[in-house]
Parts: C-alpha cells; sequence; structure tokens
C-alpha cells in the first residue's frame, strides 16, 4: 500500500506542475496573441495593466471569475454546464502521455519515477486522438443546450469540421508510425535521436514532409483557428457556439481552445520535429544537464508553432463553408492516402538497418 | 513476466492518467461551484432571453438541421474505422513483411473504391 500511495502523491506532482505551466501558458498566450496581431498591425497591442500590459491575463481571469454567469432561459441547464468541462477536461488530460523532456528515471525517497512525461503508455498517441475527440460533444453539447439559433449553427459547423478534420489527422500520423513502429510518444520521440535528418519531416526512406502538411493544417482546423474558426465565425454567427456563455464558463471553452493548441503543437514537435531531440547529434551541455538542452528544445518548437497560429490569424481570410469541406475531404484526404501508400511501399523496400 | 505481474504494470501505467482525469474534471467542476458563489445574480427577463441582434427571438432553437452534416458524420465513421485498422498494421510493419504489405493494399484500394464511390455519388458535396 505504501507503495501506491508514493505513486499517487509523485503522479499528484507531476500532474500539478504539467497542469500548472499549461494553464499559465495559456493565461500569457492570449496575451501574446493580442500582442503578436497588434504588432502584425503596426499597434501597440495591450498596454494598460502593468509594464507593457503584461498583467492583463490575469486581470482578464480575475474579470471572468467574479462575472456574473447567464444560463439563457430556455437552456437546458445540466448541459449548459457540463459542456464548457467536456471542453476543457479533454484538452489538458492529453498532456498526460506528452514527453517534455528526455527519458531518463531518476530515484528520489527511494521511489523511481521519469521526471518528463506523466505517464509512458504504450498506446499515446492513440489516447491523444480518442480523448481530443470527446472535445467535439464539449461544443456540440454546448451549441444545442444553449438553445440559441446562433449557437445551434456553431455547433454543428463545428462537428462536423472537427470530424472531416480528425480523420486527416488520423491518416497523417500512420506514416510516423510505420517508420517509428510505436504509438508511444516517448518511443517515437527517442527514434528521432542524432540530428535533424533524423526528424521525421526528413528521415530516410520517404519524408514525412506531406503529412506534416496535412497534420499542421488539419491541427489549426481541429483547434477552430483562423482560417478555419466557422464555428465562430463573428460576422455571420455573433460567436457560434458559446454566443450565450458568460463568465466562468466562458473562460473555459477559451482555456479549452488555448490548450488544445499548446497540445497539438506539442504532437506536431513530437511526431514530426523530434521532440526534444536537438537538431545536431549529441549535447552542447554537460551529461548530467543535457535534460536542460532537451526541455528548451521542446519548448522552442512548441512555440514555433503557437507564433504559427497568430501568424495565420494576421494574414488569412475565412474560408467558406463549403471551400472548408471539399478541402478536407478532396485535396487533404488523397494526401494523406498517398503518403501512407509511399511511405509503406519506401519502407518495404528500405528497413531500418 | 507472469499474468499478474503484466497486469500490475498495465495498471501501474495508467494509474497516472487516471489521477490526472480525475484532477482535471475537479480542477472544472471546483473552479465552477466557487466562481457560482463569488459572482452577482440579477436575473432579467431580458437578459435571460436568447440572442438575437436585439430582437425578439422567435421559435425554438432546436429546429431540424441539413441532411448534409448527417451524411459527412456517417462517411467519418466509417472511414474512421478503417483509419483504425491502419495503426495496428503501421506499428508492427516491420515484423510482418511481404505479406503484411500485400494486405494492406488490397485494404487500402478497397478503402478508395468507397471513397471514389462517394466522391462521384456527390456524397463530398457540400451545396
Amino acid at each position: 500500500m505504501a507503495e501506491v500511495g508514493l505513486k499517487l502523491a509523485f503522479s499528484v506532482a507531476q500532474i500539478a506542475v504539467v497542469m500548472g505551466i499549461v494553464l499559465l501558458t495559456v493565461m500569457f498566450l492570449t496575451l501574446a496573441e493580442r500582442k503578436v496581431l497588434g504588432w502584425m498591425q503596426d499597434r501597440m497591442g495591450p498596454m494598460e495593466v502593468g509594464p507593457y500590459g503584461v498583467l492583463q491575463p490575469i486581470a482578464d481571469g480575475l474579470k471572468l471569475f467574479f462575472k456574473e454567469d447567464i444560463v439563457p432561459a430556455g437552456a437546458n441547464k445540466f448541459l449548459f454546464t457540463l459542456a464548457p468541462i467536456l471542453a476543457l477536461v479533454p484538452a489538458l488530460i492529453g498532456f498526460a502521455v506528452v514527453p517534455f523532456g528526455p527519458n531518463r528515471t531518476v530515484e528520489l525517497f527511494g521511489y523511481q519515477f521519469q521526471p518528463f512525461v506523466i505517464s509512458d503508455i504504450n498506446i499515446g498517441i492513440l489516447y491523444i486522438l480518442a480523448f481530443t475527440s470527446i472535445g467535439a460533444y464539449g461544443i456540440i453539447l454546448g451549441g444545442w443546450a444553449s438553445n440559441s439559433k446562433y449557437s445551434l449553427l456553431g455547433g454543428l459547423r463545428s462537428a462536423a469540421q472537427v470530424i472531416s478534420y480528425e480523420l486527416n489527422v488520423g491518416l497523417a500520423i500512420v506514416g510516423v508510425l510505420l517508420l517509428a513502429g510505436s504509438l508511444s510518444l516517448v518511443k517515437i520521440t527517442e527514434a528521432q535521436a542524432g540530428g535533424f535528418w533524423h526528424w521525421y519531416i526528413f528521415a530516410f526512406p520517404f519524408p514525412q514532409v506531406f503529412a506534416f502538411v496535412v497534420y499542421v493544417i488539419s491541427a489549426v482546423a481541429e483547434t477552430n483557428r483562423v482560417p478555419f474558426d466557422l464555428p465562430e465565425a463573428e460576422s455571420e454567427l455573433v460567436a457560434g457556439f458559446f454566443t450565450e456563455y458568460s463568465g466562468m464558463r466562458f473562460a473555459f471553452f477559451f482555456l479549452a481552445e488555448y490548450a488544445n493548441m499548446i497540445l497539438v503543437s506539442c504532437i506536431a514537435a513530437a511526431l514530426f520535429l523530434g521532440g526534444w531531440n536537438a537538431p545536431y547529434p549529441g549535447t552542447l551541455l554537460p551529461e548530467n544537464l543535457a535534460w536542460v538542452e532537451g526541455v528548451v528544445w521542446f519548448a522552442v518548437k512548441v512555440y514555433f508553432f503557437l507564433f504559427l497560429f497568430f501568424w495565420l490569424r494576421a494574414t488569412l481570410p475565412r474560408l467558406r463553408y463549403d471551400q472548408l469541406m471539399r478541402f478536407g475531404w478532396k485535396v487533404m484526404l488523397p494526401i494523406a492516402l498517398g503518403n501512407i501508400l509511399v511511405t509503406a511501399i519506401a519502407a518495404y523496400f528500405f528497413p531500418k538497418g | 513476466m507472469t499474468g499478474t505481474e503484466l497486469l500490475l504494470d498495465y495498471l501501474s501505467r495508467y494509474f497516472p492518467v487516471f489521477v490526472f482525469v480525475v484532477i482535471a474534471l475537479l480542477f472544472g467542476v471546483v473552479t465552477l461551484v466557487i466562481s457560482h458563489f463569488v459572482q452577482p445574480k440579477y436575473p432579467e427577463a431580458e437578459k435571460l432571453s436568447a440572442y438575437e441582434c436585439g430582437s425578439e427571438p422567435f421559435s425554438d432553437a432546436r429546429m431540424p438541421f441539413p441532411v448534409r452534416y448527417y451524411i459527412f458524420a456517417m462517411l467519418f465513421v466509417i472511414f474512421d474505422i478503417e483509419v483504425i485498422f491502419l495503426y495496428p498494421w503501421a506499428v508492427v510493419f516491420g515484423k510482418i513483411g511481404f505479406i503484411g504489405l500485400v494486405e494492406m493494399l488490397v485494404f487500402i484500394a478497397l478503402f478508395l473504391v468507397a471513397y471514389v464511390y462517394a466522391w462521384r455519388k456527390g456524397a463530398l458535396e457540400w451545396d
């Protein structure tokens, strides 16, 4: 029993750290997004709260926490409350299998644990795909429970969009699985060690560039970001599925969207860009500090993707709905499928030595 | 490893995931409950009505919706199951050799037949 207690204590501590980092990142991502958008449009962004506006996210969070939480008269109260939780929880628990740094075992108080991954389960990527699909329920339930026409339309649009692009994400990942021979994100990352030419985006025998592009575009669509933000298209649907939401419940949808952005960025970095592996063989820092380098490289890759999200938002106009569906089903799907065929044949004729 | 050890190993790997699910759920529920007690409440009929750009909301919002959404949902279910079949195959690809490659080529060919059929039938057209 003592062992179970120790495991529980270590797990809770690890989870608290990971959740804390994710929620802090979400808070400051909202600021970063407004700042980056501001600079790209030759504005300053938020400047009022704190020096250069750095305390803006705290002010926003406090405001939402103490705001009146309005439940519309015709809404289904239980589902209306359940929906934001259903959207937020899957976005958070996906981080359970993401390796943030080198895979090593540390012994502390006679207990062995891996400091940089909460749990290395052997179906890691499948677990993430399964749980992120549940997030779509949060959106569609929120849209339906509000009993507002804008919310319902936003929820329906979102459901159709998320499932269409979910398929492309699933297909794009198969190419990497073929080369790695594992579903564990830890093993997939480890297989890409030894320099950037081992990353799956460039790897022999068939570089997964196409899969990477399909994955990134589908990830943007899955997180409902510009140019695929039709579920919340403010010029046609007011705010889409969260039109009727206010206060903390609204904040949960917001948190879920940003946590999902971080999660898909982590997966993209781990699957295609070598995760915590540096782009050169070996390490620059001494052996016992090598983990710092790993964590930093992982963070750099994740922030690159997050910046890409903002960049796209500042650059591209929104797609029309029929364009979105046609692009997903008639362009992305054949590319992803073709990538699997070519990768399989290449991997058969040039097996890993 | 024996069966019991395998089971224990399995459980100990999924234990942190289970703890994470519980903590994430608690975080959501507790935050909403605390927020519920610290916020002001001034309900008004106007405020609680559904938002329709300021005009009076008419009819119930839960109306029948276009069948298009339904067709795409069905296509997704079928194709996604086929994708799930590709996962175990991809993981053991290095071990199953030529037979595995040919069998999956046949499987993907069947997938393509269904895809081309849906395309030609116009199921992938939105308008």
